[in-house]
């Protein structure tokens, strides 16, 4: 199976990637290529078999929902590339007059 | 007299215990090596001479002080660089994070701290583990000490590299669809992925959340033994930890495999397997016959699904986990302006990862994208249910499979990187045990063209000791988890301190 320029475009912005013009080519055959040997799970018989997302039989776990100070909270707020007065800066995605 | 470099954590810890050994010596001996092997291996991102340092200076107090102390204190290690160190940048070789400096330990980490180790460095792997020759780092290529002109094998190339060369005593990586034992394999270390959630993934920075799990390298199984002894356990941190009693697995390395049931899965001897390889498993498996190991042939039908099955749940979870690298909170960020949020994550993205990253978090959106979930996902996670009915089956039957780690030995550097498919089917027979979540381990099992050959014995879920059992077994009637490669330009090691 082969995929076309407008699905590696559609991909790329859900993907939130802003890939070039030439990686965009060269995923288009890689990904083909891909796809192509991926197929080959057509052909396991899988009528009547259950998904297995996990392997494990997951519980939800439960705990007291406790407040825990973190020892140095500054520490986390510098990681972001902008950050003021212990907030992190991130631009404006709402409109305003 | 072997270098300090070259002693096992089991024969060190004996002596540092007898106070004929100072933890400062035995880490000065480490990186000095370094020193002397690391331009030609490259298997470290950073090396954290001063933290090591005092860190052994803080055992050796501590020792003098008259503490009772484990095996792993005062023991150099190294440490892929996807698990989180407090203070120590982690930068999973990728330009996202290359000035990642996490503010808090994985638990694997506060647990070897605790248990008084002594970090080296961080090692080099393909970025964010996704890769199997580490040649997707960001920075630069890690060398095979076998072979400088082959690669490592990867993701964990770097901590596998490490300790081949005798740069670190043991080291931790992590492995998705092999990334622990095909290096393993590739270096002639004892190299194991224990049970999905039998070890924290508290800290490990994520790739594929249902398949990833940390294991250890180490140059024997006893080694590897102690390390996964530290690791391995329930963490109220990791939902997905199992609460199950850990056992002693030094207890269980009685040499004795006498009667044990061994499974050879005839798809793993299939074509494209190296015949050298081939050879080196059938005198492996010659060798347990030898030992009172009573061998039979069993089928895993589903094993040529494997790859093509991963090929869709890895690279699907992996775009879900990745989709956090967007700039803002933490990691790199373009300087660019726009006011156009989509635009400028998706440009921060573009500049951010690297081209195997691109591709897989391509494809995984590709397979959970509107329309062709049930064709692929869906169908991935029946097949996965398949291969893991294929293991308990085996099982039924037998104690544990063995069969080669890898089709090939070390390949050469640059060989693969045109061909992203090529370089996918190296994890043939490592993929389908994170699929089922069952433990492997790759032992050293001989050599072909003087290049190490992995053998990869797979148990039942918690089967861990009973791997170990085999593994010392089968180096006690072998010694090639005792070569050492000879690396130009190595100087004996200097004077002892």
């Amino acid at each position: 199976m082969s995929i076309d320029r407008d699905t590696v475009d559609h991909v790329a912005l859900l993907a939130r990637l802003a890939l070039s013009e030439q990686e965009r080519e060269t995923l288009r055959e890689q990904l083909s290529a891909i796809l192509e040997h991926i197929n080959v799970i057509g052909e396991a018989d899988t009528s009547r078999v259950p998904a297995t997302a996990h392997i494990l039989p997951l519980e939800n776990v439960m705990r007291d929902d406790k407040v825990q100070a973190f020892p140095h909270p500054e520490v986390l707020v510098e990681q972001a590339p902008a950050h003021e007065d212990g907030y992190i800066r991130v631009r404006a995605v709402l409109e305003h007059e | 007299m072997p270098e300090l470099w070259q002693l096992t954590i089991s024969e060190a810890s004996e002596r540092l215990a007898r106070r004929e050994l100072s933890s400062i010596e035995l880490t000065h001996a480490h990186l000095d090596r370094i020193a002397q092997v690391e331009g030609n291996v490259r298997a470290f991102v950073t090396v954290t001479e001063e933290q090591a340092l005092q860190q052994a200076e803080r055992i050796d107090r501590r020792r003098s002080e008259g503490a009772r102390l484990g095996p792993l204190a005062g023991i150099p290690l190294a440490i892929k660089d996807v698990i989180c160190t407090e203070g120590t940048r982690t930068t999973c070789s990728s330009r996202m994070l290359e000035h990642f400096v996490p503010p808090y330990d994985a638990t694997v980490i506060a647990r070897l701290r605790a248990a008084g180790a002594v970090f080296v460095g961080k090692t080099n792997m393909d970025e964010f583990a996704m890769g199997s020759s580490t040649e997707n780092s960001a920075f630069f290529a890690t060398h095979n000490p076998w072979d400088l002109k082959r690669v490592p094998g990867g993701s964990s190339g770097g901590s596998a590299a490490a300790v081949a060369a005798g740069e670190a005593m043991g080291a931790l990586g992590s492995d998705t669809g092999g990334s622990v034992r095909q290096p393993g394999a590739l270096t002639n270390t004892v190299a194991l992925k224990p049970t999905y959630g039998r070890v924290s993934r508290y800290g490990l920075i994520a790739f594929a959340s249902s398949l990833d799990q940390i294991g250890p390298f180490a140059r024997s199984a006893r080694d590897a033994a102690i390390l996964l002894q530290a690791i391995a356990g329930h963490d109220p941190r990791d939902s997905t930890s199992v609460n199950e009693p850990v056992p002693d697995y030094q207890a269980a390395l009685t040499g004795d495999i006498s009667g044990l049931r061994v499974g050879v899965p005839h798809e793993y001897f299939v074509e494209g397997t190296e015949d050298g390889v081939r050879q080196a498993v059938e005198r492996a498996i010659d060798t347990l016959r030898s030992l009172g190991a009573e061998v039979g042939e069993c089928s895993l039908p589903h094993t040529r699904f494997g790859v093509a099955a991963y090929y869709i749940i890895a690279p699907s979870e992996a775009s879900a986990n990745l989709a956090r690298y967007d700039g803002i909170k933490y990691g790199f960020s373009l300087r660019h302006e726009t006011d156009d949020l989509i635009e400028y994550v998706s440009l921060t993205r573009d500049a951010g990862f690297g081209t195997e990253v691109k591709r897989r978090i391509m494809l995984g959106t590709y397979a959970l994208s509107s329309g062709y979930y049930d064709a692929y996902y869906l169908k991935a996670e029946q097949v996965r249910t398949l291969i893991k009915q294929d293991f308990d089956r085996a099982f039924q039957q037998f104690d544990v499979l063995v069969g080669p780690t890898s089709p090939t030995v070390a390949f050469k550097l640059g060989e693969k990187l045109s061909d992203p498919y090529a370089m996918y089917l190296n994890d043939v027979f490592t993929i389908p045990a994170n699929l089922a979540g069952n433990p492997g381990i790759s032992i050293p099992g001989g050599f072909s063209a003087g290049l190490p050959v992995g053998v990869q014995v797979i148990g039942p879920a918690f089967g861990e000791a009973t791997l170990l059992r085999v593994a010392d077994a089968f180096e006690r009637a072998t010694d090639y988890h005792a070569r050492w490669p000879e690396l130009p330009g190595a100087r004996p090691a200097r004077k002892r301190r």
